[in-house]
């Protein structure tokens, strides 16, 4: 499990039916590509975060597929709809097999 | 062998394939990449849209926007990485609008290229030229 993962996600805390929401998350890790070489020219192996998903309530909001080419602390911005009060999952796959998991309330007026 | 004008001519050329290999590979592969994606299909342009700055300073960490109205899958590629592959989303029904930002890694100055799936089965793409000044990907 790579050291010091921390999500952190924005999500407000009321919303109006059918209003688009955004959602911001961004989660501490290093994002190692396996291109990069240590001082003794070795390469250094991959360790990335590969999937990244967001439900609502079970539904699907996002699902994104990462590769190396996304920066160190992997961030994304998107929109949801919410129908009703409930809880965001957000939901974070390491190459390692570790997953990190962050859950958000919001209600709905 | 003699290094007349001619061999010389030759090593010039042979050397020049040589460096230009690892581009066309790596240009290869984003082809595979789009061709898994979008099945071989034909691609519109209209859409689509792909935000990215024209200028990185940093090739670490690049912004991106990419929206399509109505796709359920995204897929971007930076064609100049030693991976193309960059991330595709798919958005599922409470998705709000088909949007997301994002930041990226990119070797150096290249073509990132977005391809949307859209609602009807047909492909979009959009392509955009970022100058890096200093490249990520260890680079």
């Amino acid at each position: 499990m790579a050291k010091g993962v921390k999500p952190r996600v924005k999500v407000p805390k009321k919303a109006a039916v059918g209003e688009a929401i955004t959602i911001k998350t961004l989660i501490s890790h290093k994002m190692e590509s396996g291109q990069r070489k240590d001082g003794e020219g070795n390469p250094i192996p991959r360790s990335i975060i590969n999937r990244f998903t967001c439900d609502f309530n079970g539904e699907n909001v996002v699902d994104i597929t990462l590769e190396p080419a996304i920066s160190t602390n992997p961030f994304f911005e998107f929109e949801a709809t919410v129908p009703e009060s409930g809880e965001f999952q957000f939901t974070w796959y390491d190459d390692d097999g570790s997953v990190y998991e962050t859950a958000k309330k919001i209600a709905v007026e | 062998m003699e290094l007349t004008r001619r061999n010389a001519m030759i090593l010039g050329a042979g050397a020049l394939v040589a460096t230009g290999l690892p581009v066309a590979v790596a240009a290869a592969a984003g082809d595979d990449q789009i061709a898994a994606f979008t099945g071989g299909a034909e691609m519109g342009s209209e859409g689509i849209t792909l935000t990215a700055p024209e200028i990185a300073e940093n090739g670490n960490t690049v912004p991106i926007e990419v929206s399509a109205p109505g796709a359920t899958a995204i897929m971007v590629l930076a064609l100049g990485n030693p991976t193309p592959p960059v991330a595709t989303f798919n958005f599922g029904p409470l998705a709000a609008s088909q949007n997301a930002s994002t930041r990226i890694r990119l070797a150096g100055t290249q073509d990132v290229v977005a391809i949307a799936k859209l609602a009807d089965g047909s492909f979009a793409r959009a392509s955009s030229t970022v100058k890096v000044t200093i490249g990520g990907c260890g680079g």
